[in-house]
């Protein structure tokens, strides 16, 4: 008997451990990002950014929270009291737990003690990944009802329908990777990701494929490789999904004042603001470890524990940038054409690519047919690229249209 | 060590408490610290600067309703694919054809959704 309660209590007291560690590492994380951010767009814009408090103006976000934290909080008159109070905890708080499932980096021993770096190695981390994504819709959606306020109503409809259309790519992008994987477990994934490619033997007996296939043996494993589709839809739905420009419809400044956080001061919209940035930084960190080997990486002699963590931070911190980037560079997308987007481009595609990877990972189905799946995917791929957007042309000549159709 | 079933939720449920002591302290602490100077002009909604119209809570599009019935069907789809896509390897071509035929009927639905013209906007 207590056997069990000192293995319940060395349980609880690693856990909270690590826990507490992951809660202070994505606070100082997000501190970082939002100050990264907005040095880079800065530098993009030709102008200098925060540069007043600290080096390089690096405590510019800390200032920036003490500020809001010490502001007046007023809830509008018709706001629905408890649901506008308590909307920013439902967006911030699923963004810190979905974090919980990522591996850090191999197995260290400390005291003794083996520990894994992850939080919580559960057997359903992809899943868990996703539920995380979809509670943190209730937070922009609930505000944006709570508020009682006109502007932040049609974001948060708007930012309902988008979120929930791009959670559906998201999830279905998943589903050829934890089909090559046979496992949701997020650390079982990476560890797959572990080898070099190795002899590809995909392509024997085709002539010229062979050979190019034969160059890569030396590449590590990571699953962008076989599954570059699905991950093109999950990045693509992620920052649909964190409501990043160009997907930001749900806080579009220039039409709905703020969107779903116009009526929101102080600290709560504090919250908003950390949950975004902390979902900006676990869609890059679920990136890499679903597609990018995530920890893996040339590790020395010299600190050994410390290489997975400096590889993970780095390849982190490649999708951080890219998402930074994307921001200083796209307009943000039309109404129609995202929701075109979400439901008649990747929707589609993602199914149509777990058929394929299926195909590819049946056992039962003899290589011909195989190869046949992947030319036919070859090709539907080329002549979707080359085919061009009829719908471009109402742009190029709007006058065509009237309003009894096209003239 | 906790690899077991039991300490991997116990885990998660650390963290979604550690989550919640944040908020109520982060809360509590604002609550504390910062000014409270209520004006009526303070409690209105914002609406560009002039007096707010009528209610907040405004007539909104339909077809937002619309895509949010598509998405119960197509995140059902979803879930069920995860569980197939775990043991596929193992039940081969018959779950194979099984997950054509399910994808096939729900890619029928969008189909059929995409020619009712629902999900164009305008």
């Amino acid at each position: 008997m207590s056997g069990i309660v000192d293995a319940i209590g060395i349980v609880v007291i690693i856990g909270a451990i690590k826990v507490i560690v992951a809660f202070v590492a994505l606070l100082v994380v997000t501190l970082v990002v939002v100050w990264a951010e907005r040095k880079i767009i800065a530098d993009m814009q030709s102008r200098v950014g925060p540069n007043r408090w600290g080096p390089f103006g690096l405590l510019q976000t800390l200032a920036d929270g003490m500020k809001l934290f010490f502001k007046e909080d007023f809830r509008p008159a018709s706001a629905d009291r408890w649901t506008y109070a308590l909307a920013p905890v439902a967006a911030m708080v699923p963004a810190f737990l979905a974090f919980a499932v990522v591996p850090l980096g191999d197995d260290v021993t400390i005291a003794g003690r083996e520990i894994d770096l992850v939080v919580t190695d559960i057997n359903i981390g992809v899943l868990y990944f996703l539920a995380m994504g979809s509670l943190g819709v209730y937070g922009i959606v609930l505000a944006g009802w709570a508020s009682g306020s006109k502007f932040p109503l049609l974001g948060g409809v708007r930012s309902t329908a988008q979120m929930i259309s791009y959670e559906i790519a998201l999830g279905l992008s998943l589903v050829p990777v934890v089909l090559a994987a046979g496992s949701l477990s997020m650390v079982d994934i990476v560890a797959q990701q572990a080898d070099t490619v190795g002899n590809v033997t995909f392509f024997d007996g085709i002539p010229v494929l062979e050979q190019v296939a034969d160059l890569f043996r030396y590449m590590p494993n990571w699953y962008i490789w076989s599954q570059w589709p699905a991950f093109a839809i999950f990045f693509i739905s992620g920052i649909a999904e964190t409501n990043r420009a160009p997907f930001d419809l749900p806080e579009a400044e220039t039409e709905l004042i703020a969107g779903f956080h116009t009526e929101y001061s102080g600290i709560r919209f504090a919250m908003f603001f950390l949950g975004e940035y902390i979902h900006v930084v676990v869609i890059s960190a679920v990136a890499v470890t679903l597609f990018f080997g995530g920890w893996h990486g040339p590790g020395f002699d010299f600190l050994p524990w410390l290489w997975p963590l400096v590889w993970f931070m780095l390849k982190t911190t490649v999708f951080v940038y890219l998402f930074v980037w994307l921001r200083a560079t796209m307009p943000r997308l039309r109404y129609d054409r995202l929701m075109w987007l979400g439901w008649k481009r990747l929707i589609p595609a993602a199914l149509v690519w777990i058929m394929v990877t299926a195909v590819v990972n049946t056992p039962g189905i003899s290589r011909n047919i195989r190869l046949a799946v992947f030319g036919a995917l070859f090709l539907g791929v080329v002549t979707w690229v080359f085919r061009g957007d009829p719908r471009m042309k109402d742009i190029v000549t709007p006058q065509r249209r009237t309003t009894r159709g096209v003239a | 060590m906790p690899k077991g079933y039991f300490g991997q939720y116990v885990t998660i449920g650390i963290f979604g408490l550690v989550g919640l002591a944040l908020v109520v302290v982060t809360l509590q602490l604002a609550r504390l610290v910062r000014p409270n100077v209520p004006s009526p002009e303070k409690y209105t909604t914002y609406e560009s600067g002039i007096d707010p119209i009528g209610q907040g809570w405004v007539h909104t599009n339909v077809r937002y309703y619309i895509y949010a019935l598509l998405f119960v069907i197509f995140d059902v789809e979803a879930i069920f694919l995860f569980p197939w896509a775990i043991v596929f390897e193992r039940l081969g071509t018959q779950a194979f054809i099984e997950m054509i035929i399910f994808i096939g009927i729900l890619a029928l639905a969008l189909l059929y959704a995409i020619r009712k013209k629902v999900l164009e906007w305008l």
